[in-house]
């Protein structure tokens, strides 16, 4: 055993510690001019494919114009960026870049690319695809959605030429963990990409019937084939730049298979057929099904605890016109009273939702940042258990009083009636809006839960703001607060209940604003920390989001699989796609 | 009468029984629909016993209580240290006969703490049995009231176009066409974005009837058209309009009659469809909203993995919906070999 895990974890390490101090070693199979990275993980056999599924197709393969999940996911798998974040440890390591410094201020960034990288078509790297990467995603007419993230203090970040390998960037203003800003940012082929983008066609290049010739990244797979309707294949990109310590080019798997199936229920049955080879993000009761034969199946499951998917109820407080909207504007009195809300989150039953809809697999919350995120969770904020006493109390402070019948009323003698709006394709949110339903019963108040397709609800929550509650929920891509910069500011897009403001409303979101900016720029990380930490006091004081629960993040995945390691972090099954491995020859033909 | 009058007269009170069971849901059922019992989620039925646990034999039947494994979600046990009779008329939640007279008695039941689920638990441990009868109210009458529209409209429309033909038959018949030619589930899924968000139950079941009634009277219209269309050339109709009888009277005294049982046919067909046609959009979360009840939304649960494999009483509203179907087109046969046969 000791052995083993000698052999699996501290040889590795060892290994890389080697490699690194080595300053990228020459490796046995590599020409001595490519600067590969050396894997830490398992070494395994080369050869076969992983079948994956899907729940819808992918709508493009461009990773400037991507903005769905589906087509992000085989995205990831064909590009890679400079600096990425490991998934696994949810620290920064290097990637396309070598190496790099920062200086003192905290404001400039130069990065040493590797060298003597191919793109998956043959063709060479350099620091000019960078610069036109940067060039064109910072871009405003393309409108990627990558920009925001590479805006800091207002500015673009300015990205300049050093030589051949060497690119240095410049922010406007000091910026917390800014190595981080380059994780997803998917260098660009500029040989390929250079004419669409001066033609001013890159919003319809690399579209789902581009030829794979046409096509080329970084990343360990590459374009082959494409059937509507059917499945996507990737095929391994023989010019990939990492290795394993056994001097093997990655990735070790020959093909990727991302094929079509539309519902959860049938993505599970595939799974436990052996038809695919990984489920992720598995629902808890599907998780249970798959578990009764789990002994006996060729699959293992993983509960990988408190993810950092957080649902949440949340009332609409836009400024609504009283002439348009005369029913919302209305109910919007009582929404707005801070204790109204605090009323809704004590009468709010979190253990219920967490048994009835998550079979125990997710943690009640009580503020915004889930405990999976364990670096940024402030474990001081207040947790009380259920309480319609408290509640109670909390109404008839705020003026609100009950007919002889139960009925609550508000002081003009209107009684409380509201409708909860959710996504008809979410069962888990139906399931938590049905709860809180029965929970406000309790309180007098009479709630509708009202389903809705998911693009017409973001309409309404975003745009028309003709709503009166919203159960939703969010899962930021990485562990740091910058990522949710667009929920907690009170100009930003995501800013769910009152998105887009000109000047933050309440007092309250103005101190969120200014802590907001400041973690984001202090490079202290204990002052970041207090900073955050008063931002979620806030937010669970006010409660602009009533936060509800934070589901664990459940894959499965085959056992002859190598080096399955899911993470947290998103993407849970893929994140490292190129280690993946089959133990013992697949017998399988197709999928 | 004998024959088939027979078969129409036993058909018709099977199905007059069936809907005073669910019209009388609130005394029938043991508990309020919508009660959660949190403890208790897809609880399977509740065993009836005779015999206790020391092997006495018990002439009134009892149940016990039933507890969750700690720790599991939904396996039960049951607790057999205290058996509980069932009762009759007893007393429980409150409720309203069609909406007016409030009682609080319940044809059986049994004491708190145990739970007498008949039919099992769903999800939220709210009791099936109550949920499908009165879930049956909005599935059974919805069904009937579009059926009784649709081919009210039928017969106004298809009877115009039928007995004056020319343009208006033409405007009619073209309409009925394209009311047969759209995608209603995604114009529905349309009109379900823009409508208000919060209407009331008694507003979402009216608009549920007046949507799948006004949806469906195309093809009954076209087959009325037909029927009035030869009916107005006998010559009976014939001579009592050189009688000079107008057009009303000629409508109402000898063409419309002509068309009764093909109506009474249509009628015994199409009801079933449309109970069909709510438990379709319920269960596409397009009819009546949680927590009210209707055989289409008990249904929509069954679509989930875990369900389907793991709780055969949540198949129930499905299981109920044969009888029905079957007593409908029973009757609608027994209809058809009436009017048939020679009189």
């Amino acid at each position: 055993m000791a052995r083993r895990i000698f052999a699996r974890y501290l040889a590795p390490a060892l290994v890389t510690v080697w490699a690194v101090t080595a300053g990228g070693a020459a490796l046995r199979s590599a020409p001595p001019a490519e600067d590969l990275l050396v894997s830490r993980a398992e070494v395994g056999r080369s050869g076969d494919q992983l079948v994956l599924s899907q729940s819808a197709e992918p709508k493009t393969l461009n990773p400037v114009t991507v903005v769905d999940v589906v087509s992000r996911t085989v995205i990831r798998c064909m590009m890679a960026d400079l600096i990425h974040v490991n998934r696994e440890t949810q620290q920064t390591e290097r990637a396309l870049a070598k190496a790099w410094t920062v200086s003192p201020d905290g404001r400039r960034y130069t990065l040493t690319l590797r060298r003597g990288l191919r793109f998956s078509d043959g063709h060479p790297f350099d620091a000019d695809d960078v610069l036109f990467s940067f060039h064109v995603y910072l871009d405003e007419k393309v409108r990627s959605s990558q920009r925001d993230q590479l805006v800091v203090g207002g500015q673009p970040v300015g990205v300049r030429k050093i030589d051949q390998y060497t690119v240095q960037f410049d922010l406007a203003e000091s910026y917390a963990s800014a190595e981080r800003l380059f994780d997803g940012v998917a260098i660009l082929p500029r040989h390929l990409l250079e004419a669409p983008y001066l033609q001013n066609r890159l919003a319809d290049a690399w579209g789902m019937r581009t030829p794979p010739e046409g096509m080329a990244g970084l990343g360990p797979f590459r374009f082959k084939q494409y059937l509507p309707g059917d499945r996507i294949v990737l095929e391994k990109n023989p010019y990939y730049w990492k290795a394993d310590r056994a001097g093997h080019r990655l990735p070790y798997l020959d093909n990727l298979v991302f094929t079509l199936v539309p519902s959860d229920e049938t993505q599970a049955m595939r799974f436990q057929a052996g038809e695919v080879d990984i489920v992720s993000r598995v629902s808890a009761d599907t998780f249970d099904v798959l578990a009764r034969t789990e002994r006996t199946a060729a699959y293992k499951l993983y509960d990988l605890g408190a993810g950092l998917d957080y649902s949440f109820v949340f009332f609409n407080l836009n400024d609504v016109d009283p002439k348009t909207l005369p029913e919302v504007a209305r109910r919007q009195t009582w929404f707005r009273q801070v204790p109204f809300r605090q009323a809704i989150s004590a009468a709010i039953d979190r253990e219920a939702i967490v048994r009835l809809v998550y079979r125990g697999r997710a943690t009640p919350l009580w503020g915004h940042v889930p405990p999976g995120n364990k670096v940024w969770v402030n474990r001081s904020i207040p947790q009380p258990a259920r309480s319609l006493e408290r509640a109670r109390g909390l109404l008839k402070t705020a003026g609100f009083s009950w007919k002889p019948d139960g009925t609550l009323v508000d002081a003009r003698g209107d009684a409380v009636e509201f409708s909860i709006v959710t996504n008809a394709e979410n069962k888990q949110r139906i399931a938590m809006a049905t709860i809180i339903q029965d929970d406000l019963k309790q309180l007098g108040m009479s709630v509708h839960v009202v389903t809705l397709e998911l693009r017409t609800l973001v309409d309404r929550v975003l745009k028309t703001h003709d709503y009166e509650a919203c159960v939703l929920g969010l899962g930021a891509g990485d562990a740091t607060p910058n990522a949710e910069m667009n929920v907690w500011l009170s100009s930003g897009g995501t800013h769910l209940w009152s998105p887009e403001q000109s000047r933050p409303a309440t007092a309250w979101e103005a101190e969120i604003d200014t802590l907001m900016r400041r973690q984001m720029t202090t490079i202290d990380s204990g002052a970041r920390k207090q900073f955050y930490d008063r931002v979620q006091e806030l937010v669970a004081q006010n409660l602009p989001l009533i936060c509800l629960v934070s589901p664990n993040v459940l894959v499965g995945a085959n056992k002859s699989l190598g080096n399955f390691r899911p993470a947290v972090l998103d993407h849970h099954t893929l994140w490292n796609v190129e280690e993946l491995f089959w133990r013992q020859k697949r017998s399988r033909v197709g999928p | 009468m004998n024959g088939p009058g027979r078969h129409v007269r036993a058909y018709l009170s099977l199905l007059a029984a069936l809907y005073a069971s669910v019209l009388l849901a609130g005394p029938i059922a043991p508990y309020d629909p919508n009660e959660q019992n949190r403890n208790a989620p897809f609880a399977p039925p509740t065993r009836l016993h005779f015999v206790d646990a020391d092997g006495g034999f018990h002439l009134r039947p009892f149940v016990y209580r039933v507890v969750g494994r700690p720790g599991r979600f939904d396996e039960y046990d049951e607790d057999r240290r205290e058996r509980y009779p069932l009762r009759v008329w007893t007393r429980g939640a409150p409720y309203r006969i069609a909406g007016i007279v409030a009682a609080d008695r319940h044809l059986v039941g049994v004491a708190e703490p145990a739970k007498l689920f008949l039919f099992g638990s769903d999800q939220y441990g709210r009791d099936l049995f109550s949920r499908l009868l009165f879930g049956g109210q909005i599935s059974l009458v919805a069904g009937v009231l579009a059926a009784g529209l649709a081919l009210g409209l039928a017969i106004i429309l298809g009877g115009l176009a039928g007995f004056y033909g020319g343009w208006a038959d033409e405007a009619v018949m073209r309409i009925a066409e394209l009311f047969l030619a759209l995608p209603w589930l995604y114009l529905l899924f349309a009109v379900r974005a823009i409508l208000p968000l919060h209407i009331g139950a008694g507003r979402a079941f009216l608009l549920l009837v007046a949507v799948i009634g006004i949806v469906g009277w195309a093809r009954p219209a076209r087959l009325i058209r037909g029927m009035v269309l030869s009916a107005k050339h006998r010559e009976h109709v014939l001579a009592a309009r050189a009688f000079g009888a107008t057009d009303l009277y000629l409508l109402r005294r000898h063409v419309l009659p002509q068309t009764a049982g093909v109506v009474f046919t249509q009628l015994a067909l199409v009801v079933p469809q449309y109970i069909l046609a709510e438990v379709t959009l319920s269960f596409f979360g397009l009819g009546v909203s949680e927590p009210l009840p209707s055989w289409g939304n008990m249904l929509a649960a069954v679509q989930r993995y875990d369900v389907l494999t793991s709780y055969w009483w949540m198949f129930l509203p499905g299981i109920a919906l044969s009888p029905v179907f079957l007593l409908y087109y029973a009757l609608a046969n027994a209809f058809h070999q009436q009017t048939a046969r020679p009189s």
